[in-house]
């Protein structure tokens, strides 16, 4: 039967948060891209909360940016309020918010899309992987369409046999009733990959109008915003903001929801997925913290122009009657009209240990996933995967070395390692508590960490390199100066100090060392730095952070050192352990399983002892001895 | 590989006396110039010639420690191909170990099982052809730590680390929780509440480290188990070596109901003396749960001193007790020789032999001579009396000429656990002053965490368990967060 066929360099499946970064990565690379949405209007919806970034995962938006992705930006472009969380705390876990406009977070992306240069974008359910003598060959959609392409990139999100549910009602959609994927999972499972079923929930939307302000807390924006995106001018983000309101659930609320437990799909056994526990229903909080009296409330507005407002830490899979009390016994919402009911949606996504650290699957060459299908939450979460994956399978159609961040490097490579090393049993969040070496994996410095690499993958202009290095020398520069300013126990020294509630100086001392001192910091101490030379902020934010944390930092970058050893020592592939006699037997089955790339993995997979990491190193220098010979 | 620098007791503590601590790695010649001291005090380890020794002090802050030997090799001439030093020492086995917990102050670490070795062979100094017994070994090394019946007996340790383990991973995931979901979490006047719990578990670690440094954690030395039927002295004999009331000391049969543990000092060789009930068939099931691991202590025993009632005839427990002793390290005691004797040195012999014989179905002909008897087991018998103090030097003796022969040994793996654990919990106090310091400092409360999982991290190497997902788990059980 005739059908219509054409061939790309890269397919990418699904145009969500994940989709939309593969597909502008491997189109940006100069590669012929064609993404397919159930529904363009879908393009880079945000089906649950209405905003981008929060802890550790602003800091995942960052090094979407710095590596050339397009998330910050979007997000600089169609945000309504904004916030760095954390501001009292230390520089490692400070964290930009923002609350987008979702509409026009979606149609802005949707633009970006839609103009840049050979990129494809096709409204088609994509049903089958064409693979023909063990080599993937493309995909097939519903329509029998065949799109031949060198490699494919599955971003699915939650949209595989999605099932939506709230009490005893079943809805076979995606998100928002979106046409659900139904046929792709069959596909897969005959290519015998392995499949989870998973679970995520959200609240009601509620009309604005018909809710009482006067009963909560109003919660303002930032008055300085800072932007995402290191490429946006920070002058151009000064805008009017909108407020996110707080009020909390009470005895009330909890006493419904316990009374209706029973009518929970939850609870009766209809949902069969692995729900995350950090983003728990209402129902789950009220019966593990059975003692906390009332639980956080945000309303937050779902956009400029419209009236929904997004009920934050109240989503359930109660039934609409209870839904409908539940929310009403909450102060403020007494009169709430919901717009869109609270439910729970189950999918299917993989077992992402079938990946490697290139988010390809070891079993299918030229097959990549990012995003919720590879068994994460979020949309930032989504993102860097999408982004990674977008690059390796470009690189992969160039024949080039593919990208892997380390857990040293980046956030997305901690996600990535978490992700593809780690049993994980359900849909994975990003936290600053994964990440052992958080103070160098700051916000702040995802430019100077990441941006080289960009610009060597060909996602970076020359341009943008050359300011990151440019600022990198004037960092270390400056850093260097005031390490050799001497500042004496003078008048103007000793009047400063007071100011600031310092103790004056006994002896003479350097500017460094004050900078070091908790109550100062960089620029307090200006009018005592005549030869001070004339820098930018973000310049002057590096030194101080550098300076004052010296200590601290000096630390981890010893603790990087001794984790680089076992990560620099590759491990073949396809490899049968079972030829390293002196392996554990459960070492030599996970270690068969999960085909680390290097000792550094292999190390950090359950079931893996030190002494066998030991015996694998004496393993692989035998081998690489017999190889030379 | 060029790592960091290790070291261990090298030789076993046994043989002749004397003991080798030796360092291996870059840092192994800062270290030894850091606490080696010469005869006129200026000599340098770091200047001198590879291969050489040197006569001297082993010194921690001016105070001596020992009189070594000490042997300098640099790389790649060494085992490891690696900058070596071996100190050769001879002060007995507590000395030996304040000398290795010298050295790992001063910037080593403790050698993990088989890391010489591996070490060796990663730096191209063992032949190919060993590599599989290279892995083997390290594995097998690792087994033996880890599975030692000794290590699994530190049940106390552990429980007090891990209770300390607890305490440091809630405050963990409480500031961890805080920092993921400042709007439902604060940390408002945390520190001052995170300074006394840190005051606490230092205290705790003061403990622990007090513990360790007077031996009570782990037992260590020769394991040296005194069996024999009820009533036959066993508990006196015990009192007697240690010199106080220890065990209660009756007439009636089957008085100590459990195992018994002493450490004694025998002119520098430790003895870690466990008596065990008698041995002999019972239904009281108190008694025989202490007759069941009196013979589970007797698989795990360096050495086995057999108290025979020599005012008694041999009956079948002592029968029973015999067929456990086979290829054993025995000291037999024919106790209560100032009674009448109703057992003599060539009974006991012969039924020793017999047990074996019977039990390997030989023929019984050729055992007659009484000659033969004696030429085939050589095993020390002593005539003895715990009430009137006969034989106790003879014994020691005899205990310390087995000891210097090389015939028995000290568990050495067990050595250096306790080298490690104390590593470990030095480590971990170390973190907690660091994370004190923070709080003094004013530091943001993302940075107590990081010393905190550091001490945590520590901690663990002692109970044998990683890290791995507890802090994520502790989060999510112990604190509400989420949207």
């Amino acid at each position: 039967m005739p059908c219509v066929t054409e061939t790309y360099d890269v397919c990418v499946v699904g145009a969500g948060h994940a989709g939309c970064e593969a597909a502008l990565a491997s189109a940006r690379l100069g590669l012929e891209t064609i993404v397919f949405t159930v529904s363009v209007e879908s393009i880079a919806l945000m089906p649950c909360n209405p905003n981008i970034g929060g802890s550790s995962k602003g800091h995942l938006v960052r090094e979407i940016d710095a590596l050339g992705g397009q998330m910050g930006i979007n997000i600089d472009q169609t945000f309504i309020q904004s916030k760095m969380l954390n501001r009292s705390k230390g520089p490692a876990v400070h964290s930009l918010r923002a609350q987008a406009d979702k509409a026009e977070y979606s149609s802005n992306m949707r633009k970006t899309l839609e103009n840049t240069d050979h990129l494809t974008i096709r409204q088609a359910e994509v049903t089958e992987l064409m693979i023909g003598d063990g080599i993937l060959k493309g995909v097939k959609t519903f329509s029998g369409a065949e799109y031949y392409s060198k490699a494919v990139v599955l971003c699915t999100g939650t949209y595989l046999k999605a099932k939506c549910l709230y009490g005893d009602v079943v809805n076979y959609t995606g998100p928002n009733g979106l046409q659900p994927a139904n046929l792709l999972s069959e596909s897969l499972k005959e290519n015998f990959i392995e499949i989870f079923r998973f679970k995520t929930g959200t609240p009601a939307r509620i009309d604005k109008r018909s809710l009482d302000f006067s009963k909560m807390e109003e919660q303002k924006g930032d008055q300085k915003v800072v932007p995402f995106s290191f490429t946006t001018n920070p002058e151009d983000v000064q805008i009017d903001q909108v407020s996110c309101w707080l009020t909390y659930t009470n005895q009330k609320t909890h006493d419904i929801i316990r009374d209706n437990l029973d009518r929970s799909p939850l609870y009766s056994g209809m949902i069969e997925g692995t729900g995350p526990r950090y983003c728990p229903s209402i129902e789950d909080k009220v019966v593990k913290f059975s003692d906390k009296e009332r639980h956080q409330v945000f309303i937050e507005p779902e956009g400029l122009y419209t009236n929904e407002m997004y009920v934050g830490g109240m989503s359930s899979s109660l039934p609409e009657d209870v839904q409908h009390k539940m929310y009403h016994s909450v102060s403020g919402l007494e009169n709430a009209k919901i717009v869109r009911n609270a439910y729970a949606i189950e999918y299917d996504c993989i077992n992402p240990r079938q990946l490697y650290p290139t988010l390809e699957f070891k079993k299918i060459r030229g097959l990549f996933s990012g995003g919720q299908f590879n068994g994460s939450s979020g949309y930032e979460e989504a993102a860097a995967q999408g982004l990674v994956a977008g690059i390796n399978a470009a690189m992969f159609v160039l024949n080039k070395e593919p990208l892997i961040l380390d857990r040293s490097e980046a956030y997305i490579g901690v996600l990535i390692d978490d992700l593809v090393t780690k049993e994980n049993h359900e849909p994975y969040r990003m936290m600053t508590s994964r990440a052992e070496y958080r103070l160098l994996l700051r916000q702040d410095n995802a430019d100077l960490r990441l941006t080289k690499k960009g610009y060597e993958l060909g996602l970076i202009s020359e341009d943008r390199y050359l300011k990151v290095i440019e600022k990198e020398q004037l960092i270390a520069k400056e850093i260097e100066r005031i390490k050799h300013v001497n500042i004496g126990a003078n008048n103007l020294v000793q009047k400063i100090l007071e100011q600031h509630g310092s103790t004056p100086l006994k002896n003479g001392t350097t500017l460094a060392e004050l900078v070091r001192r908790p109550e100062l910091n960089y620029e307090d101490l200006a009018e005592i730095d005549s030869e001070r030379p004339k820098l930018n902020y973000d310049v002057i934010e590096q030194v101080n952070i550098q300076v004052k944390y010296d200590g601290y930092i000096k630390r981890q970058l010893k603790q990087v050192k001794e984790f680089k050893k076992l990560e620099n020592k590759k491990l073949p592939q396809n490899f049968d352990y079972e030829q390293v006699k002196s392996l554990r037997i459960e070492a030599k089955q996970k270690l068969n399983l999960y085909q680390p790339i290097n000792v550094g993995q292999a190390s950090r997979i359950s079931g893996v002892s030190p002494a066998d990491i030991s015996v694998l190193l004496v393993y692989l220098e035998q081998r690489n001895h017999n190889r030379k010979s | 590989m060029k790592g960091d620098t290790i070291a261990a007791i090298a030789s076993a503590m046994t043989n002749s006396g004397i003991g080798i601590v030796r360092i291996s790695g870059q840092e192994s010649l800062s270290i030894i110039d850091q606490i080696y001291q010469s005869k006129n005090g200026n000599k340098k380890l770091s200047q001198v010639n590879s291969h050489t020794i040197h006569y001297g002090y082993i010194c921690d802050q001016g105070k001596v420690i020992d009189e070594v030997m000490v042997l300098i090799m640099r790389a790649p001439n060494s085992y490891t191909t690696e900058d070596t030093v071996e100190i050769d020492c001879h002060g007995g086995s507590l000395v030996m170990k304040r000398i290795l917990e010298t050295v790992i102050k001063y910037g080593a670490r403790p050698a993990e099982a088989g890391e010489f070795t591996k070490r060796a062979f990663l730096n191209g100094r063992i032949d190919l052809s060993q590599a599989e017994s290279v892995m083997d070994l390290i594995q097998a090394k690792n087994d033996i730590s880890l599975e030692s019946s000794i290590y699994q007996l530190q049940g106390n340790l552990k429980k007090k680390v891990n209770k300390i383990r607890k305490e440091l991973i809630h405050e963990i995931a409480f500031i961890e929780s805080a920092l993921d979901d400042p709007e439902h979490i604060t940390l408002d006047g945390y520190n001052l509440k995170l300074n006394d719990i840190i005051k606490n578990l230092t205290f705790e670690l003061n403990e622990l480290l007090r513990l360790s440094e007077n031996g009570e954690l782990l037992k260590e030395g020769i394991n040296t188990v005194i069996i024999g039927k009820p009533n036959a002295g066993k508990s006196s004999l015990l009192n007697l070596l240690a010199g106080r009331e220890r065990a209660i000391v009756t007439e009636v049969e089957g008085t100590t109901r459990d195992v018994l543990q002493e450490q004694i000092n025998l002119n520098g060789i430790i003895l870690n003396l466990i008596d065990t009930a008698g041995i002999r068939e019972t239904d009281d099931i108190v008694e025989k749960i202490g007759v069941d691991k009196a013979k589970k202590y007797l698989l795990d025993a360096d050495l086995i001193i057999y108290m025979v009632d020599s005012s008694t005839t041999l009956d079948k427990n002592d029968h029973e007790i015999l067929d456990l002793l086979r290829n054993r390290k025995v000291i037999i005691l024919l106790n209560k020789c100032d009674l009448q004797q109703l057992t003599s040195e060539m009974e006991v012999k012969k039924a020793f032999i017999q047990e074996e014989d019977l039990d390997f179905n030989h023929r019984q002909e050729h055992l007659e001579s009484d000659q033969e008897i004696s030429s085939i087991k050589e095993f020390p018998i002593i005539s003895f009396s715990a009430k009137e103090q006969i034989g106790v030097e003879k014994l020691q003796t005899l205990i310390q000429e087995m000891f210097f022969a090389g015939e028995i040994e000290a568990n050495e793996e067990i050595f250096l656990i306790n080298v490690r654990q104390k590593a470990a919990l030095e480590s971990a106090w170390n973190s907690l002053s660091l994370v004190k310091r923070s709080i003094e400092d004013q530091m943001p409360e993302d940075f107590y965490s990081i010393d905190l999982m550091s001490a945590y991290e520590e901690l663990g190497t002692i109970t044998g368990e990683t890290v791995g997902e507890d802090l994520v788990n502790e989060i999510f059980s112990k604190f509400c967060m989420g949207k």
